[in-house]
């Protein structure tokens, strides 16, 4: 609550200085879930583009213009994202947008921004936002195909080929069940077991035992936290020694304060940002990365996570687009889809006419929990 | 030919190339049927208990009161609160949690449900939502929206109970379900306030007559029930992890774990729990995970429909 009001004086000292100065300012709205059930996505987003708008005005702003960043809370919810959406556009005229959370609001408010012609970066991971290519939507967060790619990969190396999958009867889970179907026969993996859990689920020991059963070469579960980390604590009391792979959903700190010492030997697909410190000085994203975990440990005193990198990435591309002379909403867009090699916090985009997604393999690597950390699984 | 005969036939069909596959299978099935059974029985009792909380407030009060797995929420949140914050030792922290979610249920009980001028059920029900929502809004504002886990009571090493196994947690869970209610038996029918309690769920207004003071305990009901919701929340806390929206479904079902039993606050509601937590694990193993949750309101439907006094009642049971 505390943290919400002095976002709201932020937001407002923001807006007065800015009509005091009275300088050409650039208007950038943000739809994020900052509260609800996707509060873990919207929350770092939230703080971490109030953080970086914040240092980039401190150092004279992009080619003397000031940033302005006006947030609202859309709590998750598709149907206020979309007023929300028309309110930015029409109401505070900004420029470009950033967000929202989640895919379903994503898709929500794309019709909207391709109406009103205001480019949008979606910081949600669904395939469906930028594939099809639409022209006035991008994005940040790294696809599903790209995590299931990282692990289906992984398996082959290791001929493991049957696969028990365990995902979680939302959004997530229902688009990463989607992935890991498809793509199993391309990388030459058979899914043995297909079931789901609910989000509030407490036991999933009956799956697991089923799964046992089966005798897969390896499970897969697909899930945001808390599931997932029951799941690490169900399959430990079951003694169940199979390779547990989960999504990048649970690459967070927290998944290993929940799960315990059942989260040992599990591996993920995830962000560089979780392991910056462990990445080759000669990594191109290196210096990104160790810039935004210093600047929200700084600032809000826990790590920085992904999420919050989503929107590092959508308003560094913004300034990107701004220093190359964009100011309008038209030449932002334009400039946006000119960006070549942008060495982010989610991978390194590039985004052409055919591609607003702009990741490749390489922005995810695979990390497994060893003594409570990550280490890169080389 | 018989019905057996002809099975036996196929039987010995099979037999001799694949009598090793089936006996393996079978071992399986079994150890797969045991550890479902298991779950289901741990899962149950939590349950059980949130139910028992449910049918000691209906009986004295004749009300649902839809705040009882707010209590089971509060019982987690507020022993990591303890233990986290305050840094008390986790025997410290649990009566502590339970004092003070006890201290909630009555504030409740004075505040929201003793007040109303017309207390006609219909009132006192959607006086209860609010509370829960109330309570919920609060608990997250102060303790935020992560999912925090509490340290097991013994350990995590597993037992195994032939091809399946459970956690000391799940023992916990079983044995202090079994002394609540003992102690629950003890109470209503072995003390002056428990059997005052009885008297007011057989008839308020007689129990008025003879000298009872009703509203009292109808505080005393809530007492009771928030202390037990609060201690179910904190032996589960341990395998289910809590947050501050864990109560909606624990509380969900808890309520079909009582209705199965027909709101009774004694066995009838344990087996109505157990059977539920059961059936459920069952389902989720041997039909399809994703009707866990179906099968669970599928139950309490059919049970409302069909034998809404609960499995074991007969019609215009006695309560309690």
């Amino acid at each position: 609550m505390k943290l919400k009001f002095t976002g709201f004086l932020m937001l407002c000292s923001i807006v007065l200085t800015g009509q005091a100065f009275a300088a050409p300012t650039i208007k950038i709205g943000a739809l994020l879930a900052v509260t609800g059930p996707a509060a873990f996505l919207g929350e770092p987003e939230r703080n971490t583009a109030q953080m970086v708008v914040d240092e980039i005005n401190k150092s004279g702003g992009v080619k003397g213009q000031q940033l302005e960043l006006i947030v609202y809370d859309t709590a998750g919810d598709a149907t206020k994202a979309v007023n929300l959406a028309t309110k930015l556009i029409r109401d505070d005229k900004v420029v470009a947008i950033i967000g929202p959370s989640t895919t379903g609001e994503s898709m929500a408010v794309i019709p909207v921004v391709e109406r009103e012609k205001v480019p949008l970066i979606s910081c949600a991971a669904g395939i469906k936002i930028t594939e099809p290519v639409k022209k006035w939507v991008f994005k940040t967060a790294q696809n599903d195909t790209l995590a299931v790619g990282r692990i289906y990969e992984q398996l082959r190396k290791q001929k493991l080929s049957k696969v028990a999958i365990l995902t979680v009867s939302d959004g997530f889970g229902a688009s990463g069940r989607e992935q890991l179907k498809a793509q199993a026969a391309k990388f030459g993996i058979t899914i043995v077991s297909d079931d789901t859990y609910g989000p509030k689920d407490t036991d999933m020991t009956s799956q697991l035992t089923k799964i046992r059963g089966i005798k897969p070469d390896a499970v897969i579960c697909w899930g945001t936290n808390p599931g997932p980390a029951l799941i690490a604590k169900n399959a430990r009391q079951l003694g169940l020694k199979l390779p547990l792979y989960m999504s990048h959903g649970v690459s967070s700190k927290k998944f290993i304060e929940l799960a315990g010492d059942a989260a040992e030997g599990i591996r993920i697909p995830s962000g560089k940002v979780i392991v910056a410190d462990q990445l080759a000085a000669s990594d191109p994203q290196k210096k990104s990365l160790m810039a935004f975990v210093k600047d929200y440990q700084n600032h809000y005193r826990v790590e920085g996570d992904h999420f919050g990198g989503h929107a590092w990435d959508a308003v560094m591309l913004i300034k990107g687009a701004v220093e190359r002379g964009a100011t309008t909403a038209e030449s932002i867009r334009d400039q946006l889809e000119k960006t070549r090699q942008f060495h982010g916090i989610g991978g390194t985009f590039t985004y052409t006419v055919q591609d607003h997604a702009g990741l490749g393999k390489d922005a995810f690597v695979l990390v497994e929990i060893k003594n409570k950390d990550w280490m890169i699984v080389k | 030919m018989t019905a057996t005969q002809n099975r036996l036939t196929i039987y010995s069909l099979f037999l001799p190339e694949e009598g090793n596959f089936m006996q393996k299978w079978n071992s399986m099935q079994f150890d797969q049927i045991l550890q479902y059974t298991l779950s289901g029985l741990s899962t149950g009792a939590i349950y059980a208990l949130i139910g028992i909380g449910f049918s000691i407030i209906y009986n004295s009060t004749g009300i649902i009161n839809f705040a009882q797995g707010e209590f089971v929420m509060l019982g987690g949140m507020l022993t990591l609160f303890f233990t986290g914050l305050l840094k008390l030792p986790l025997w410290a922290a649990i009566p502590c949690a339970v004092l003070s979610s006890t201290v909630v249920g009555l504030l409740f009980e004075r505040l929201a449900i003793r007040p109303l001028r017309q207390p006609t059920p219909i009132n006192l029900v959607i006086i209860t939502i609010g509370g829960s929502i109330l309570i919920r809004g609060l608990s997250m504002l102060l303790w935020g929206k992560d999912t925090h886990a509490l340290q097991p009571f013994s350990g995590e090493e597993p037992i195994f109970i032939g091809g399946a196994t459970i956690l000391p947690q799940h023992l916990w869970i079983l044995g202090i379900t079994m002394i609540i209610i003992a102690a629950n038996k003890y109470f209503f029918y072995h003390t002056i306030s428990g059997k005052a309690m009885r008297a007011c769920a057989y008839n308020r207004r007689a129990a008025g007559l003879v000298g009872i003071d009703v509203r009292r305990m109808i505080l005393f009901s809530f007492i009771i029930s928030s202390a037990m919701g609060a201690v179910a929340g904190i032996i589960v806390a341990p395998l289910t992890m809590t947050a501050y929206d864990v109560g909606i479904m624990l509380g969900l079902k808890g309520f079909c774990a009582a209705i199965i039993g027909g709101m009774s606050s004694g066995m009838a509601t344990v087996i109505g729990g157990l059977l539920l937590g059961v059936l459920e694990s069952l389902g989720a193993g041997m039909i399809s995970s994703g009707y866990k949750d179906a099968i669970a309101f599928i139950i309490l439907l059919i049970i409302l429909f069909v034998r809404p006094q609960g499995l074991f009642g007969k019609a215009e049971s006695e309560r309690v």
